[in-house]
């Protein structure tokens, strides 16, 4: 894309896009860690992620306040105006992104049964792995204004929906013939749908990215394949 | 037009502009626009300097007729009517389609008499009371009557120069027109006054059929329903506002609206 008369306005945009690069990095890392956190039952990891949650919330106040001077002093229209409104709903979604991997981190603690005695734990790591590329993706899609890789985050949420149905099944009946594991499989569970938010959310940017991309919004999906959902 | 420009096109158009063309000597300053501006719309052309906008503007109520050099070709109609037909009245036209110039030019009279001078030269008040009521309704229209109320003897050219704007406003309300063209009518006010004139043009809106040529894609985006996009004689793009100025359909247009061109 051509650059601006007023260098300063690409180095601000530069700038926003860095830091939601940055912040998309760190989403990611954070469910990974997350993941592995739970798999290795290593509390020191799950505890890494719950602090660098701060850092995420961090880099959101950051490109607010970026947008909002940018909004105020660069006068943005078309696509910089979209870009620069992409980019504030993008890190309130992030934020959340980053929420979830950290509410897993806080409830490995209280799973202590590990991966080998217990069987719907060994479908959880793929499903986050799904969820961190789409979130990957996403933000991939935002820095390379690319239409076509967001359509393909969006297209990806219904694996994550599966995944969430499939464990949803294995961990009631797990619970079923094993009572006493009740209150580690309930956790288990949330784990479940804090992932499968973090698809969602994953959707959300994509859909944001779609319409920085080409000023077009997407029309709603159908709500019928989406897995009951509470915030 | 293209099918898409056409679809986009307002409906009941007071003024229409089909192929038009602007020659200066043998340079081609318009080449070939067609374009619909609709009565209850504030209609924008933006573009770089010299991309034709003012040349265009001027061509809707033939002022390009005092430039000996200059040549029209093409049709522009007003309420269906040929403007460039023989039979126009070019005096009657210009009432018809009043105009309002970047640099306030009140007469170097009284600021009764600037509003007065039009509506006499065409005959329409019978009495001194009939032109007073013309004078205040003219100044209130332009949002100047209660500034200047208690001192309509006071010449024109003694008010500030967002004043002198207002008044050119009303001087060019005062005979009745149905379309207003202005021509950067805010370049050289302070932002208040150009905030008291695009307050002025919200107001009239409805009223006029009004056509605004700016520099000021801020100001564009604030006063107009619709806004053209001109560059290098050409009509690049034409339609809504909100559209244009978040999702411009041309690249152009883009480049332009978010400070890339050139």
């Amino acid at each position: 894309m051509a650059e601006h008369t007023i260098k300063a306005f690409d180095d601000e945009m530069d700038r926003l896009r860095g830091l939601i690069a940055e912040m998309g990095g760190r989403a990611e890392a954070a469910i990974e860690s997350a993941m592995l956190a739970l798999q290795r039952h290593d509390r020191n990891l799950a505890a890494q992620v719950v602090a660098d949650d701060r850092k995420i919330d961090a880099i959101e106040a950051e490109v607010e306040k970026l947008a909002i001077e940018i909004i105020a002093l660069r006068a943005p229209m078309a696509n910089d105006l979209r870009d620069v409104i992409a980019a504030l709903k993008i890190v309130s979604v992030v934020e959340r992104i980053g929420d979830y991997a950290k509410n897993i981190a806080k409830r490995v603690p209280s799973i202590a049964t590990n991966s080998r005695t217990m069987e719907p734990i060994s479908l959880l790591p793929s499903m986050g792995q799904v969820a961190s590329e789409m979130v990957h993706d996403a933000l991939n899609a935002f820095s390379a204004r690319d239409a076509e890789l967001a359509l393909a985050v969006i297209d990806r949420d219904t694996v994550v929906d599966d995944f969430y149905n499939s464990v949803f099944r294995t961990l009631v009946t797990f619970m079923v013939e094993n009572p006493k594991t009740i209150s580690e499989c309930a956790h288990l569970l949330f784990i479940a749908k804090n992932i499968e938010r973090i698809g969602d959310h994953a959707t959300n940017v994509a859909e944001m990215v779609y319409y920085a991309a080409t000023g077009q919004t997407l029309p709603d999906r159908d709500p019928s394949t989406t897995p009951a959902t509470e915030d | 037009m293209t099918e898409e420009q056409q679809s986009l096109a307002p409906a009941n158009p007071k003024m229409t502009a089909r192929d038009v063309k602007v020659f200066y000597g043998p340079k081609e300053a318009i080449k070939g626009v067609s374009i619909d501006v609709a009565m209850d719309n504030v209609t924008a052309f933006i573009g770089p300097s010299g991309c034709g906008k003012s040349t265009f503007l001027r061509t809707l109520n033939r002022m390009n007729d005092t430039v000996a050099s200059a040549r029209v070709e093409g049709t522009i109609t007003l309420d269906g009517e040929d403007i460039y037909a023989p039979s126009m009245d070019v005096v009657q036209l210009r009432a018809r389609v009043g105009m309002v110039f970047q640099k306030p030019n009140p007469f170097p009279k009284s600021i009764y008499e600037n509003i007065a001078y039009g509506p006499r030269i065409h005959g329409l008040a019978a009495s001194k009371a009939d032109m007073d009521v013309i004078v205040e309704k003219s100044l209130r229209r332009a949002g100047l009557w209660e500034e200047v109320k208690d001192r309509l003897q006071d010449s024109g050219t003694a008010l500030s120069g967002g004043q002198q704007q207002r008044l050119c406003i009303g001087r060019a309300i005062a005979v009745e027109p149905e379309v207003i063209l202005m021509d950067e009518p805010c370049s050289a006010l302070d932002p208040i006054a150009t905030a008291k004139i695009e307050e002025l043009i919200h107001e009239l809106r409805g009223r006029y059929a009004i056509v605004i040529v700016t520099h000021n894609m801020q100001q564009a985006a604030r006063v107009s329903q619709r806004t053209a996009f001109f560059h290098l004689g050409d009509l690049v793009e034409y339609g809504v506002t909100s559209d244009i100025f978040t999702n411009p359909r041309q690249e152009r247009t883009k480049d332009y609206i978010t400070g890339r061109y050139g």
